[in-house]
Order: structure tokens, then C-alpha cells, then sequence
């Protein structure tokens, strides 16, 4: 057994061993919950030891036959990419249990449950990683919609019913178009002799470009809900406004995630020719995301909401990185995704402390916070500088590379990407001001700072923007070779500089 | 070059003290600023030993570099964590570590009163870690880190009382109009990597000979903007005045001294851009000119003491702005003036601060008058920054001020006379405002608020004025005598040996018009505020009141960016929710609406909703099996 698999299955024997304890203990549920993630947590960072860097084929990996009427296997392996996004889902898990250690007592249902679902979630969201069957992803990427619909809909504030259907269907209306591209490439596969769902061998197939086009937006489109971009990301503020703090974290941090990461793995290792035909199209639409979510997060009154549409800017930077497709904008969308999980996550989560404490998700409701909580209010701020891609932090590695990246074949694109760095300054201070600065009014002036608890749960989210910011060279070393193949598939390299040393 | 394993520490160590003083909160309170300032000497005196080291090493060994850590490594885009201690960076270690261990001890006695004085103290050595990491990074990309570090740690300090709501929106002010000088840089550094392969100084350097005449200009125009976003040059100049919120410590250290002349190290860092590119250097000269008198003006009408002084630091920021654009001469006498101005306006700085002190920290000037009598040390120390300012000889300015205006001259042609003209007249108004801001403080009858009961500053407020005030006398002098600053750096900025004699006008002319000028200013200010109204008179011509609203700058950009986007960021938010979302909607309406028939499904729809998705799977799985049939 690879010991992927036995990652996927760790959590899901975690969520049966929460299921048999007596749900009147919540207590001891959430302990035996914390605990399991926390043993995901250190046989991923075993995993991560033992991949090899340089290598850029698959590792650790295993083909168990599911149907083989069909060929459809269980297939796991992972690459670079595939190994930071899992080891970033398996260190947010255990701090997402650790900071919302009570949003699970207002809920619909009870503390086991919310427990269960987020556990079968963390299994859901190794796996989406480690599939190299795309049947095996297609299924998960629909299932994991599940513990999120419970989890926005049975924990969450607000209108939260309608806010999780609303996410619901969205995404199963893109699930729909790539269901039909997944047959699309069966279909084809069986055609050329060789009827297969593995990614690899699907990526050998030659397809014309008309088909490649249509394949390619089935796809493109699931992706681009997945990873919200313009226009179609209005499921997702309402999503995070009702959202509990762990979950939005989850959400955006992860989840999203499999929306930027199919981009590689699928549309670009499949298609590579359509591909090239969308470029300029997906890049257009990459730079409106990102001044479009920078000029929303603006105008934004919600707290949770400003922080959903900064994540909307910066699936741009993301999706314009990937498109542009040199070395270093691919390695930079990569890195961004990862830091865009940690850098959402201490927003999200201090938000959600912001707003627990406060009662009132309005910034206008805030003021003052740095008086009364400083080390809540410093964490906020950190996580601030992190959203605006501050020198020194992790963001700014991997914001820069990819801008860098794209200058040298999408100029304008660049350019106007970059000019969404002063936006940035904008929605992150303006925030700051209101929430921070200022006399602090009479209701926030009860305010209590961060519990010992809460502080080790983003004590380590901050370690990893600061340590990745002045040190990348870990990550970079491990996506780097990904990069390369990607690059190698899709028959690009990088432009050379005009004046040869 | 040399290797040296000893740069690190200049950044690590006051780096390190931030981080600890901020993390132990509380428990640091009683002992955080002796031990920063402890840290802060500790710098300079390891820049003073690396001064002598290299001092002890001849031409190309001069300087010195270390590799930290490789830090980016992605393709050909390779950037190490490196340091780079030449020539020219060996002046800001010392003028920052000097001037910054200064404030340190100042900054002690000023800010004994503040229950945050820890956590100002902890910003301060971050800021020194920063900018001594601007100007030791050896490629553009370091020099980035430490450019926005500065930035933070300005934020940080501007608004380090930010439960003031005014004070927050400064602080906010000056980020923001930095993060677009930002954009320039940024796009420098892209251009720098698609041209050259590389973003290290030397490397960009060497490619720049091979370079198109429209990259260089791209790359030296992005770099202007950055320059001008940091060192408050036209058109970004309008985040210092509202910076003097920060304490007078930080205004004096960060806003006269250092960090606001970013862009001149900058520009005169990129001397291989800009010499080969005319154009560039073009507009480097009128963004210096514009501001030189921009500032100068603004200068003269302002009563708060520190927005006067933020004024003449924008104003002296442009005269060396424009020498940098003067080609290889200009670039050594930039440099002398920076070093000059920050010892007589740093010292003018902590004499505000010490008058402020003294006065309940009331900034008004018209408040002020006859404080020579009650702080004759902190008038003394002013004084001699302030004939420093004038140019006067033998005071630091002199030397320095004299060359930037000569300089000018010799540009030759309309343009020499034009800048030539624009330095002259900077100087006369310079000489004006400053004489203002001596007599509204210093001289005359005194003016004070009754609660006022100004006194003398305690000795560590006035020793550190008293060492600026020996620079301020001898700085100029000294970087001059035989040429020595201009030799030292020659291996930096290339100085060319130009003859001067062949120009219409001989320097000592230069020097005579340039006094002249300064008196007629300074015999201007003083027959104007024999008298001085405690509240500023209303009635006062059109120039005045724009100068008092800072050119209207603000208003400019208020109606040019600021309410525009605000109506575009309106108009945004309510065509998401009406149309984008709106038709979302639409689409669900009409979706529930044909799926009313069904509506039985919706019950209990936990259960429904996971049933549907297992047909989905199964759906899946009957049209893959058809298919294969």
C-alpha cells in the first residue's frame, strides 16, 4: 500500500472512530478529530521527506483495478505540485480543528457530525490531488461538494441554506460540462485502441483541434467556477459570508485549489493545442479578475466577502500565471497556490475571531482593535500583508514570479496585473484603518485577544508565510520539475533575453 | 571583490532585535529601547570597522560582497539573498546607522512618556534593517525587499499613534502613494529580466551597453517612478507632509534623513541606465527641478513647523534628484548633499522635536517665538542646521548645494540655464522659508499658549542634536576637501573628469549669484515677519493659499483618482450584485420554477440532494458502458 493511500485512509478511519464515540462528549471528539489530522499531518511531512526532488515523475504511487469492465482503476501518484497542495491540506486541517474549536456548536446537526464531515473531506481532498485516473477525480470532485454543502448549510451563519445550494449548483453545473468532456476523452481513447482513464496515457492521445476545443471548455469552464474567475465567481462571497471561518478556509484555501490545479493537470496535458487557441481569451479574463476582485474587495462592507474577493484577484494572478506559461509564471502560480492557502487562512480565521468576538461581520463595526487585542490585531495585520504580497513574505515570491514570468510574453497583461498591486494596498489598508485603528468604540472595547489556542493554531500559518517568503527554496525545488514537464508537454519554453550576457 | 562573511550581521542583528521586542511584548517594556539602541551602535560600529577595512583595500578589492542564501531559483530567473558593500553603499550604512543610533538615544528621552516605546523602538530597528538591506542588496530584487521593508516600518511609524483617525489615514497616505511608485520598480525589474536574463546590479550593468535605446528609457522612466513614489518627488510628493504625523524622531530619521532618499541612491545606484539612456535622464532633471521649487514654495507658507521642514525636505530631495539626471558629475554631488542634509535636517528635525517637546507639542509656529531664550542649545543646534540649509560658507550645504547649482549650469545650452536658474531660485526661497521658520520660532516676542512652559531639553534629547550640529558644520568640508567623496566614488558612478573652465560662468560667479540669492531671501523673511499674528491671516494672496493647501496636489489627486474610483468601485459592487449575480439568479429562478413539478424532491433535500449525486455517478457510469457496447 502506498503510503498515499494510507493518507487518504487515515482520516476516514479517524471519521468512523469519531462516529462510534458518544456524541454527549464533544470534548473527546474533538480531541480524537484534532488527533487524527494531526497523525495526517506527520505522515504527509514523512511523505514530503522521502519524495525524491529531482525527480519529475510520479511517486508514490499505486493502480488498484475499480472497474474493469471500463478500466477505470484507483490510481494515485503525485508530483511536485500535487505533493506541496496535499501537504498544505494536511497542515491547514489540524489548524482549522484547532482555531474553530467551537463553530461547531451552533449548528443544525451536532459536533460529531461536523467533525465527520470535515474529516471525510480531508480524505476527499488528498485524493482529488493524488488521482492520476481521471475518473477517480472526476468522482471526488463531485463528492467533495458534499461535506461543504453540509458544512455551509448545517454550520454556517446567515442565510446559510441558500448560500450552500447556491454553491451546489454551481459547481454541479460545472461537474456537468467536464462529466461530459471525461466521456468526451474515453470515448476518443477507446477509438485510438486503448480504452483508459489514466491521465498519462491520456495525455498521448491525439485529438483534432475541433474536438480539443470542445473538450477543453468542459474542462476549462468546471475549473474556472472551481477557482472562481470572472465571471463566474458570484457563488463565491455568498459562499464565505456564510461560511463558517474553518470552513471558508477550507473553501478557498483548498478547495479551490483543484479549480487552478485541473488547469495544469488536465486542460493543458490534454489539450495542448486548444490551449493555445484560449490563451489570449483566459488570459483577458485572468487580468479582469484580478483589478475586477481587487475593486470589489474595495467596495466590500463585509469582512468575510473583502476576503473572498481578494481571493478572486488573486485566481487571477494565479490563472494568469499558468496561461502565460514560462518557467517562472508556472512555478509562480504553483507556489501562489499554496501561499494563497496560508495567506487565506490567517484571514479567514482571524476574521473569524474578529467577528466571533465582535458579533457583527461589518468592518464599520470594528475600530480600535489594535487597543484592546494586539496580538489578534498584529495577526490580522500579518495576514494583510501576506494578501497584498509583502516583500519578505511568501506571497511576494510567488506574486512576483509570476508577474516576471508573464512580462516577457504578455506585457500588457503584465503590466495591468501589476498595477493591481496598488489595489491591493487599498482593500488591505482601508481594512486595517477601519478595523484596527482608531478610538475604539464602547462594544469592541470588551474585546478579548487571542486564547493561548488560538494562538498556536496561527502561529504556525504565520511561521510559514514569513519562513517561505525568505526561504522558498524548498518549494520551489520540489515544483520546479513539474514546471519543466508541463512546460515540456505543451512544447514551450522560455523566452531568452534580448541581450545575451 | 572581496568575499566578507560580516555584511549579514549588519541587517541580521537589528533585524533580530525587532522581531524579539515585538514578540516579547510587555515583558521587554523596561529594558527594549536600551537594548535597540544598543543594537543600533552596535551596526555602526561594525560599519565604521568595514569603513577601515576598506579603506585598507585598493581598487578592485575595494569592495565586497557575500552570498547569504540562494533565495529564488526558478529557470534562468536566479536570485541569491546577496550583499553588496561598495563605495557608495559604505556611505548609507554609516549615514543610516550613524544617524539612526542618534535618533536611538534622542528617541529615548522623547519617547519616555509613550506606553508603546518598546514597540517604537522595535520599529525602528526594523526600519534600519530594512534600509540598510535597500542599499547592501547587490541586484534589484534585494533592494526591493528592503525597499518595501522601509515602507512598512514608515507605515508602522507614521501611524504609531493611529488611534488618531487623521494620523491612521497619513499613515495609509504614504503606502499607498509608495505602492505606486512600487509599480515602477516592479515593472523595472521585469523589463531588467526579459532584456538582460538577470536582475543583479552587475549583471544589468554589463548587459545595459547592449541594450535598445527604448528598454533603457522603459527601465530608467519605471525607476524615476519608484524614486519618486519613495524620495516624494512630482507627482507622489504628497504623502510627507501628511507623514509628519509620525514622532518627531521618526520625521527626523526616516523622513529627512533616510528613507525618503531611497530614490536618489536608486537612481544613482542604476547610473548605467541613465547615462546610457538621454532621455531618461531628461525627465530625472524636470521631476528634480518641478520638485525643487515645488517644495520650496509649499515651504513658505506653512506654520506647522514639521510640515515646513517636510516641505524643504521634499524641495532639497529634488535638488539632488535633478543631479543625479546630470550625468556621472552629478551623481558624487548628489550623494555629498544627501549626506549633508541628513546631518543639518535630521538635526532640524530633533530641534523641532525638542521645541515640540518643550511646548506641550504644539506645532504652530505662530504659537512659538523667543524660544532662544528658554532652549538656547536646541536654537544653537537649529542655527547651525539652518545656515547650513542657506548654503553658507563654510557650512556643509555649501559645499554641497554649490556643486548640485553649478552643476546645473554646465548642463549647458537652454537646459543649463533652465536648471541652473531653477537651483538659483530654489535657493533664494530656500534661504526665505527657512529664515521664516527661524525668526516664527526662535527670535521675536514669544507667543506661547499660557499652558506652555517651555524648557530645555534633557541631555540625551540635546547631545544627539549637538553631533548633527557638528556635521552640519563640518560634513561638507570634509566630504570636499581634496575631492574625496567624488574620488571614492568614482569606481561606482564612472566620473568622468570634465573641465569646467571652458563655461561662460567661472564657479566662484556661481558661488557669488548663489549668495546673493540667499541673502535677498533670507532679508525678505525677515523684514516680512517683524510681526507675526498668532492666528494666520486669511486675507493673503491667491500664491499663499494654494501653497497652504501644498499646490493643490491633493485636491488634484482627489479629483483625478481618488473619487473616480470610488465611483467606479460603487458602480462595480452594484453591477456585481444586479447584473452578474442578477443573472445567476434569473437562472435559478427559472430552474426552481421548472422544477416545481418535482418540488417533492426539495424535502428532506439533505437525503435528495445525496441521492442525486450518486445517480450522477451512476450516470456516469451507464454512459461510459453504452459507449463501449
Amino acid at each position: 500500500m502506498s503510503i498515499l493511500t494510507a493518507l487518504q485512509l487515515l482520516p476516514l478511519i479517524g471519521a468512523l472512530v469519531v462516529g462510534i464515540l458518544p456524541a454527549s462528549n464533544a470534548k473527546l471528539v474533538k480531541q480524537v478529530a484534532l488527533g487524527f489530522s494531526l497523525l495526517v499531518t506527520l505522515v504527509s511531512i514523512v511523505m514530503a521527506i522521502s519524495f525524491d526532488r529531482g525527480n519529475s515523475a510520479l511517486q508514490f504511487t499505486e493502480v488498484r483495478t475499480w472497474i474493469s469492465a471500463f478500466n477505470i482503476n484507483y490510481a494515485v501518484g503525485v508530483d511536485g505540485m500535487a505533493l506541496v497542495l496535499i501537504l498544505m491540506t494536511t497542515i491547514l486541517v489540524p489548524i482549522v480543528f484547532l482555531a474553530g474549536w467551537n463553530e461547531s456548536e451552533n449548528g443544525r446537526w451536532n459536533v460529531k457530525v461536523f467533525y465527520i464531515l470535515l474529516l471525510i473531506l480531508e480524505t476527499m481532498m488528498i485524493g482529488v490531488f493524488a488521482a492520476t485516473d481521471v475518473f477517480l477525480f472526476y468522482v471526488i470532485f463531485e463528492a467533495m461538494l458534499l461535506p461543504v454543502y453540509f458544512l455551509i448549510g448545517g454550520y454556517g451563519s446567515g442565510e446559510r441554506a441558500a448560500a450552500a445550494m447556491k454553491f451546489l449548483l454551481y459547481s454541479l453545473f460545472g461537474g456537468l460540462l467536464m462529466l461530459a468532456s471525461v466521456i468526451g476523452l474515453y470515448i476518443i481513447s477507446t477509438n485510438q485502441g486503448g480504452a483508459t482513464f489514466d491521465i498519462a496515457r491520456l495525455s498521448e492521445l491525439t485529438i483534432d483541434s475541433a474536438t480539443q476545443n470542445w473538450l477543453f471548455l468542459g474542462f476549462f469552464i468546471a475549473f474556472a467556477i472551481k477557482a472562481p474567475l470572472w465571471p463566474f465567481h458570484t457563488w463565491l462571497p455568498t459562499a464565505a459570508k456564510s461560511a463558517t471561518a474553518g470552513t471558508s478556509t477550507l473553501l478557498l484555501g483548498v478547495l479551490d485549489k483543484v479549480g487552478t490545479y485541473g488547469m495544469i493537470r488536465f486542460c493543458m496535458s490534454f489539450f495542448p493545442d486548444a490551449t493555445k487557441t484560449f490563451t489570449p481569451a483566459i488570459i483577458t479574463l485572468a487580468v479582469i479578475s484580478i483589478l475586477y476582485g481587487a475593486f470589489l474587495a474595495i467596495g466590500q462592507k463585509d469582512i468575510n466577502s473583502l476576503i473572498a474577493f481578494t481571493s478572486i484577484s488573486h485566481f487571477g494572478f494565479i490563472t494568469l500565471g499558468i496561461f502565460a506559461l514560462t518557467s517562472q509564471s508556472l512555478t509562480g502560480a504553483i507556489f501562489y497556490m499554496v501561499n494563497h492557502g496560508f495567506s487565506t487562512a490567517a484571514l479567514f480565521l482571524t476574521a473569524g475571531w474578529m467577528i466571533k468576538r465582535r458579533g457583527s461581520t461589518q468592518i464599520a463595526d470594528f475600530g480600535g482593535l489594535q487597543r484592546v487585542a494586539p496580538v489578534l490585531a498584529w495577526s490580522f495585520f500579518l495576514a494583510g500583508m501576506s494578501a497584498l504580497a509583502l516583500p519578505g513574505l511568501s506571497s511576494f515570491v510567488s506574486e512576483f514570479l509570476v508577474l516576471v514570468g508573464s512580462y516577457a510574453k504578455y506585457p500588457v497583461a503584465a503590466i495591468l496585473g501589476t498595477l493591481g498591486i496598488i489595489l491591493a494596498a487599498l482593500y488591505v489598508l482601508l481594512a486595517v484603518q477601519r478595523a484596527l485603528h482608531g478610538e475604539t468604540p464602547a462594544p469592541s472595547a470588551g474585546i478579548s485577544d487571542l486564547n493561548l489556542r488560538e494562538k498556536i493554531a496561527i502561529a504556525p500559518v504565520i511561521a510559514v508565510l514569513v519562513l517561505l517568503g525568505f526561504y522558498p527554496k524548498p518549494a520551489l525545488e520540489v515544483i520546479n520539475p513539474t514546471t519543466k514537464t508541463v512546460m515540456i508537454n505543451a512544447g514551450v519554453s522560455d523566452p531568452v533575453a534580448k541581450v545575451a550576457k | 571583490m572581496t568575499t566578507s562573511t560580516s555584511l549579514v550581521y549588519l541587517i541580521a542583528l537589528p533585524l533580530f532585535s525587532a522581531g524579539l521586542l515585538l514578540l516579547l511584548g510587555r515583558i521587554a517594556d523596561k529594558w527594549g529601547h536600551i537594548f535597540a539602541t544598543l543594537v543600533s551602535a552596535s551596526v555602526f560600529v561594525i560599519g565604521v570597522m568595514e569603513f577601515f577595512a576598506m579603506q585598507g583595500r585598493e581598487g578592485e578589492a575595494r569592495a565586497a560582497t557575500q552570498k547569504v542564501f540562494e533565495w529564488i531559483s526558478v529557470g534562468t530567473f536566479q536570485v541569491d539573498a546577496s550583499l553588496l558593500l561598495d563605495q557608495l553603499s559604505i556611505c548609507f550604512v554609516l549615514l543610516i546607522s550613524g544617524v539612526g543610533t542618534l535618533i536611538h538615544i534622542y528617541s529615548i528621552a522623547y519617547m519616555s512618556h509613550d506606553r508603546d516605546r518598546r514597540r517604537f523602538f522595535a520599529y525602528l530597528n526594523l526600519f534600519i534593517a530594512a534600509m540598510l538591506l535597500l542599499v547592501l542588496g547587490d541586484s534589484y530584487l534585494n533592494l526591493y525587499v528592503g525597499w518595501e521593508g522601509v515602507g512598512l516600518a514608515s507605515y508602522l511609524l507614521i501611524g504609531f499613534w493611529n488611534q488618531k483617525p487623521a494620523y491612521a489615514t497619513a499613515a495609509k497616505k504614504a503606502f499607498v502613494a509608495n505602492r505606486v511608485g512600487d509599480v515602477g520598480l516592479s515593472l523595472a525589474i521585469m523589463i531588467a529580466f526579459t532584456q538582460f536574463g538577470t536582475v543583479t546590479f552587475a549583471g544589468v550593468k554589463e548587459g545595459a551597453s547592449g541594450a535598445s535605446a527604448g528598454a533603457l528609457t522603459a527601465i530608467g522612466a519605471m525607476l524615476l517612478l519608484a524614486a519618486a513614489g519613495k524620495s516624494a518627488q512630482f507627482p507622489l510628493q504628497s504623502w510627507l507632509g501628511d507623514a509628519m504625523a509620525g514622532p518627531t524622531p521618526v520625521s527626523a530619521l526616516i523622513h529627512a534623513a533616510t528613507m525618503v532618499t531611497a530614490g536618489v541612491y536608486l537612481i544613482t545606484r542604476s547610473n548605467f541606465i541613465f547615462d546610457a539612456s538621454p532621455t531618461a535622464q531628461l525627465m530625472v532633471v524636470i521631476v528634480g527641478a518641478i520638485t525643487l521649487l515645488f517644495g520650496a514654495l509649499i515651504g513658505t507658507a506653512k506654520d506647522d513647523i514639521k510640515k515646513a521642514l517636510a516641505a524643504s525636505t521634499m524641495s532639497q530631495i529634488g535638488y539632488m534628484i535633478l543631479a543625479t539626471g546630470l550625468g556621472p558629475v552629478g551623481y558624487a554631488f548628489a550623494i555629498m548633499h544627501l549626506i549633508t542634509h541628513g546631518f543639518f535636517k535630521a538635526g532640524m528635525f530633533l530641534g523641532a522635536g525638542s521645541v515640540m517637546h518643550g511646548m506641550n507639542d504644539e506645532v504652530n509656529m505662530r504659537r512659538y517665538g523667543a524660544i532662544r531664550k528658554v532652549m538656547p542649545i536646541t536654537a544653537a543646534t537649529f542655527g547651525l542646521g539652518y545656515l547650513a540649509i542657506l548654503g553658507v560658507p563654510p557650512f556643509a550645504g555649501f559645499y554641497s548645494k554649490d556643486k548640485i547649482i553649478e552643476t546645473a549650469f554646465y548642463a549647458g545650452g537652454v537646459e543649463g540655464i533652465l536648471l541652473g536658474g531653477a537651483t538659483l531660485l530654489g535657493a533664494g526661497i530656500t534661504a526665505f522659508y527657512m529664515t521664516r521658520v527661524m525668526v516664527l520660532t526662535f527670535a521675536g516676542t514669544k507667543r506661547w499658549d499660557e499652558n506652555a512652559h517651555p524648557h530645555e531639553s534633557p541631555f540625551l534629547m540635546w547631545a544627539p542634536m549637538a553631533v548633527l550640529a557638528v556635521g552640519s558644520v563640518a560634513s561638507g568640508f570634509l566630504l570636499n576637501s581634496g575631492n574625496a567623496l567624488v574620488n571614492w566614488l568614482e569606481p561606482v558612478v564612472n566620473e568622468s573628469h570634465e573641465h569646467h573652465s571652458e563655461h561662460f560662468l567661472p564657479p566662484l560667479a556661481i558661488s557669488a549669484m548663489a549668495l546673493v540669492v540667499v541673502a535677498i531671501g533670507v532679508a525678505f523673511a525677515i523684514l516680512k515677519y517683524r510681526t507675526v499674528p498668532v492666528v494666520a491671516p486669511e486675507n493673503v494672496t491667491g500664491f499663499t493659499k494654494a501653497a497652504r493647501k501644498d499646490l493643490y496636489q491633493d485636491s488634484f489627486n482627489e479629483a483625478v483618482f481618488m473619487r473616480p474610483g470610488q465611483k467606479l468601485t460603487a458602480g462595480l459592487v452594484k453591477t456585481d450584485y444586479k447584473v452578474i449575480d442578477g443573472l445567476v439568479r434569473v437562472v435559478g429562478w427559472v430552474i426552481q420554477i421548472s422544477a416545481s413539478s418535482i418540488r417533492n424532491i426539495q424535502s428532506g433535500y439533505v437525503r435528495s440532494y445525496a441521492l442525486i449525486m450518486v445517480l450522477g455517478v451512476l450516470a456516469l457510469v451507464a454512459a461510459v458502458w453504452m459507449v463501449t457496447l
